[in-house]
Order: C-alpha cells, then sequence, then structure tokens
C-alpha cells in the first residue's frame, strides 16, 4: 500500500470561489482540510494611512471603495463617528433617508451574497435572478447620487441632496425596441419614491422565488446543513457579528440593541438560527431581506408626507446651498473653507459602529483637533470572519472549503483596507 | 448619540472597581468608557474585562495600533505606541475601549490577548505589520497585508506616504522588479490645528 502523506495546495490568489484576490494555503489530507491559512493584503491600498493626509471630507468616498457591495453601509459608519466627534445634530429626514438606503444597501449586499454563494455550490440561476433586482436597486442608487456603486451620499451632517422628483428613464436603443423600453420604464414614470415603494411591493414575489430555487432543494442542503458548524460561544470568542454570530442563535442586532439615527422608530424583527451551519446562516440573511425590503417601505411611507432639510444647517460641517453662495458674503467664505481646508474636529477619539449587511463595521478616529484625522481605523467584520476560516475549514473536505468562504461573506475590499 | 443599556458612568464605576488597582485612567467621554492600563498589567486586566460579573466582555471587536509620534504637532509627551482596543459585551450591551501604551519607544513590546480572545490572532498581527508593535505570546506573529519580503513598518508615522519601493515591468530583464519610488507625496491641503474656539464651533 502506497504511503499517504499531507498535500498542500495553493489556492488562487485568482480564483472564481476565492470571491478577489485571496490566497488560500491548504493542507489537506486526502481530500480533507488539515489547515487553512489565508493570506491577504493583496488588495491593500493603506486606506486609514491615506486618510491621515485628507480632508475628513476627502476621505469619505475611499469609504465607498472599502466593501463594494455594500458601500453606503460604510459611509454610515464614517458619518456618525465624525459626527459623534463634532456633537452635531442630524436632521429627522436625513436619518430617515440613511436608514432606508442603509437597508437597500443590505438588500443589495444580501442579493450579491445568496447570488455568489450559490454560485459557489453549484446553482448558478440563481446568481442572475439576484443580478436582475441589483439593477433596480442600483437605480435608486444612481437617481440620488449619480453613480451606480461609489455614491459618496452620506456626508457628516446628514445627506448630500435631497430624493429626486423624477427617475431617468431608458432609451430605445439597438438591443431593446420601444415596447420592452415602454415596460421598463413603466415602474420610473413617477419620483424616487415611487419607484422604491414599486419595488417593495415587488420584492416579497421575488424573493420567494429564490425560495423555490434554492430552500427546499436537494443539492443545496446537501452543500451547506451541517457544513462549517460554530456554536454561540465559539462565535463570540471568535470576534463573529452580524449574521454569522445570529445563524449560531444569538439574537444580536445593533439596530435593535444600540439603535443609531431612526432604527429605534422601525418595525422590524431580528431572525436568530439554530445550529450556526451554512444553511442557518442562508435562511438568516435571506430573512433579513425581507426585514429590509418592511424598513424600506416604513421609511418610504414616512418621507413622502415628511419634508425638511436633509443636512445640518450648520455650514462649518456642511456647505451652505448653492443660491446663498452665490448671494452672500459669509456663505461664500463657508463654501471655500470647507471645500479648501476642511473642517476641524475637536481633540478625542470616537467609535462608531453600524450593523453592516456583513456584520459590526465601526470607524475608529483618533483626532488632534486638526483638519485631517490623526488615526483612523476602520474595523471590517470581513477581517474577522476570514480569520476563523482555520477553524471553520478543519475536518472538512475541500470543497465544503468552499462552500465556508462563501458563507463568511467577504470582501476583500475591506479586508484588506 | 447611540444609547445604551448600561449607562456608561455607571460602567466606568464597575470597571474601575473591578480592576482596582490595575487601571492607570478611567473615563468617559463623548459616551464612551476608556480605560488605560499599564503594559505590565495588561493581560491580567484583560482577563478581569472578560470575565467579571457586570463586564463580562466576551468580544474583542477591535484591536490597532497607535503611533502617537506627532500627535498635536509633537506637542505628544509619553510612550510613542499603543495598542487600543473595542471590547463589546453582548449579554450586557456595553462596549468599552482598553488602552495600554508599550513602554519602550524603539522596541515596543505588549502581552499578546489572543488567550483571552482568539479574534485577537489577526488583529495582533495587523498591528506588528503595520506598526511594528511585537506582541508577547503570540504564536503566529507574521505580517498579514503588506506584500511578501517588505520591509519597514508603513503605518508609522515616519514612514512617508509613498512608501520607499515601487514595482514595475522591467522589459530587459523580462521580469518585475523593484526600484526606489519615483513620485512624491504631494499634499494639497496643508494640515493645519486651530487655536481653541476657532470659528465658535466647539
Amino acid at each position: 500500500m502506497a504511503e499517504i502523506k499531507n498535500y498542500t495546495i495553493n489556492l488562487g490568489p485568482q480564483h472564481p470561489a476565492a470571491h478577489g484576490v485571496m490566497r488560500l494555503v491548504l493542507e489537506l489530507d486526502g481530500e480533507v482540510v488539515q489547515r487553512a491559512d489565508p493570506h491577504i493584503g493583496l488588495l491593500h491600498r493603506a486606506t486609514e494611512k491615506l486618510a491621515e493626509s485628507k480632508t475628513y471630507i476627502q476621505s469619505l468616498p475611499y469609504m465607498d471603495r472599502l466593501d463594494y457591495v455594500s458601500m453606503m453601509c460604510n459611509e454610515h459608519a464614517y458619518c456618525l463617528a465624525v459626527e459623534k466627534l463634532l456633537g452635531i445634530e442630524v436632521p429627522v429626514r436625513a436619518q430617515y433617508i440613511r436608514v432606508m438606503f442603509a437597508e437597500i444597501t443590505r438588500l443589495l449586499n444580501h442579493l450579491f451574497w445568496v447570488g455568489a454563494h450559490g454560485n459557489d455550490c453549484g446553482s448558478s440561476t440563481i446568481l442572475l435572478y439576484t443580478m436582475r433586482e441589483r439593477e433596480d436597486l442600483f437605480d435608486m442608487y444612481e437617481a440620488v447620487s449619480g453613480a451606480r456603486m461609489h455614491a459618496a451620499y452620506f456626508r457628516p451632517g446628514g445627506v448630500y441632496r435631497d430624493l429626486p422628483d423624477s427617475m431617468p428613464q431608458y432609451q430605445v436603443n439597438k438591443i431593446r425596441n420601444a415596447r420592452a423600453i415602454k415596460e421598463l420604464n413603466s415602474s420610473r414614470q413617477g419620483s424616487l419614491l415611487d419607484f422604491i415603494d414599486d419595488f417593495t411591493q415587488r420584492f416579497p414575489t421575488l424573493l420567494s422565488e429564490y425560495h423555490t430555487l434554492l430552500t427546499d432543494n436537494r443539492i443545496w442542503k446537501q452543500r451547506t446543513v451541517g457544513i462549517g458548524v460554530v456554536t454561540a460561544e465559539r462565535a463570540l470568542n471568535l470576534g463573529m457579528t452580524g449574521p454569522l454570530l445570529r445563524g449560531c442563535g444569538v439574537a444580536w442586532d445593533l439596530r435593535k440593541k444600540q439603535p443609531y439615527d431612526v432604527y429605534d422608530r422601525m418595525d422590524f424583527d431580528i431572525p436568530v438560527g439554530k445550529t450556526g451551519d451554512c444553511y442557518d446562516r442562508y435562511l438568516v440573511r435571506m430573512e433579513e431581506l425581507k426585514q429590509s425590503n418592511r424598513i424600506v417601505k416604513q421609511c418610504v411611507d414616512w418621507l413622502r408626507s415628511n419634508p425638511g432639510p436633509v443636512i445640518t444647517d450648520n455650514h462649518k460641517v456642511a456647505p451652505p446651498a448653492r443660491e446663498g453662495m452665490k448671494s452672500n458674503m459669509e456663505e461664500l467664505i463657508h463654501h471655500f473653507k470647507i471645500f479648501t481646508e476642511g473642517f476641524h474636529v475637536p481633540e478625542g477619539e470616537a467609535y462608531a459602529a453600524v450593523e453592516h449587511p456583513k456584520g459590526e463595521f465601526g470607524i475608529y478616529f483618533v483626532s488632534d483637533g486638526a483638519n485631517k484625522p490623526y488615526r483612523m481605523k476602520i474595523r471590517a467584520p470581513g477581517f474577522a470572519h476570514l480569520s476563523t476560516m482555520n477553524e471553520l475549514a478543519r475536518g472538512h473536505m475541500l470543497a465544503d472549503a468552499v462552500a465556508i468562504i462563501g458563507t463568511l461573506d467577504i470582501v476583500f475590499g475591506e479586508i484588506d483596507r | 448619540m447611540i444609547a445604551f443599556a448600561v449607562d456608561p458612568e455607571a460602567l466606568k464605576n464597575t470597571i474601575a472597581a473591578a480592576l482596582g488597582g490595575k487601571a492607570r485612567r478611567v473615563d468617559v467621554k463623548l459616551g464612551e468608557v476608556t480605560v488605560e492600563v499599564a503594559a505590565a498589567d495588561y493581560l491580567a486586566a484583560a482577563q478581569i474585562l472578560h470575565d467579571e460579573q457586570g463586564c463580562r466582555f466576551e468580544q474583542l471587536i477591535d484591536l490597532c495600533g497607535v503611533d502617537y509620534s506627532t500627535h498635536g504637532d509633537g506637542r505628544w509627551e509619553g510612550a510613542r505606541f499603543c495598542v487600543v482596543s473595542h471590547l463589546l459585551s453582548v449579554s450586557l450591551n456595553q462596549r468599552v475601549r482598553l488602552k495600554v501604551f508599550a513602554s519602550d519607544d524603539d522596541l515596543p513590546v505588549v502581552t499578546s490577548v489572543t488567550g483571552v480572545w482568539a479574534s485577537a490572532n489577526w488583529y495582533e498581527r495587523e498591528a506588528f505589520d503595520l506598526f511594528g508593535i511585537v506582541f508577547e505570546g503570540h504564536n503566529d506573529l507574521r505580517r498579514i497585508l503588506t506584500d511578501y519580503g517588505f520591509i519597514g513598518h508603513p503605518f508609522r508615522k515616519d514612514f512617508p506616504l509613498s512608501g520607499h519601493v515601487e514595482m514595475r515591468y522591467d522589459a530587459e530583464q523580462q521580469r518585475v522588479i523593484y526600484q526606489p519610488v519615483t513620485i512624491e507625496p504631494r499634499e494639497i491641503t496643508p494640515r493645519i490645528i486651530r487655536e481653541d474656539n476657532y470659528g465658535g464651533l466647539h
């Protein structure tokens, strides 16, 4: 009989199942993983160091480029941290807009996750379905900020501008004829809020399509049930947050436990799992899609009937209106100062965290009173989650390692920073 | 402002009582409790914060290094390197920030807390990589974010933003080579610290 030795394989840095640039060194006994050593940092851009040489507004767009699947949630934590240091109040309407877009972002993230995870585990169909819905959500981003992904929409003190009254329309082109375009535009006749409202009504039906595709699917269950099991106590010690922690049965959600903005006025439920395996985490995320949709609907209803300012009137922090800037000397000075020198943040330190779709995303600032942060630390949920890879994958088959990478919901923009 | 189940002032008193003489400083600012401990007491303090009734910080949410050498444009007095951890108690819904300064500026050494919280593993590797802080008792202290064979600790304040080397493909040698950087850091907006009450904002 031949002698069997442990086998070391190298997965990545370019591999479709690695969800970005990750090099995973796997030590195998036959097909069983003995040790998984993720090598990260291939996408390291030193965002935190760059922020030290930029003003607080200049480094805000970097936030979009961290977790590039849930852009506005990153901005949310950044704005909350700056606002905490400055001690400024945000108008209620801006808080509602932020909550609405944070939940739209959660839909974006979870839809991409369920599509990509399904694709990893052998169901490419789901990916096409979820991409279709993401298209509408990107249109919402575009309508409000002009960018489909890297929005830079949340600002310290509020949001960049109010919601638009009309939606951009599709034009007839070589690919689609007039009838198809008319159908595409049918939900885009009113304001952005009408479009979002229409989406929230369509979405539950679409969600049930995904459930039909996956939830009771025999192959899907074989790939996910009992894979990557982690106990609640261990999950806490490993620094797991978000759906991974809730998948183990810990009802911990910052939106409920330490509410920020207007989450305390929202009516929604926190789903929890039981066994802490990949399948439970899948179910938790699917239920979160439904709950996010509920929150978006509540925000739409409130925003329709409550007009008001969307950014603080403190012009040391937020730029004045264009009209005021053109006609008023003081406003002009404010505008000039804010876009050249930026605003000064009092000396101190602050940590602000949000319930990001992936877990707890936090920003820690050390300020020495300058117009730039002295030190910024980004607490990325994916970083802590990927560090658990070795423990989760040990004893599983090589193919399950892919399912575990999928369930961790990692994006290298935020892990490598 | 973020609401907590436990009043920060009450938490401050609980922590001060639990740590006793181990805490150098416990204070509340902006609703956040900060504890500073001496490097020698760091591990013991971490264990107390993890175990003690009324603390029960089961989670190490974040750990990072800070280089204070140019803080306040050189007005900083005290040790240069600090390790800042953010702890979270899921059972009691409370947070605390734990700070420890490394006593030696040239070879900063801090005890590792991987035995208390497993999540510290990668965070300590990161702080070692970026700041050169050595974590005593960490069993796998490798670089994590920088390139294989990287020299220096890039997040130290004396490390230039543009770095020291750049990479390019050399057509003659037909391989990727490293060479000294050809760009210079360009800072459009100067860094300014204003006097107190400038503009009446704070």
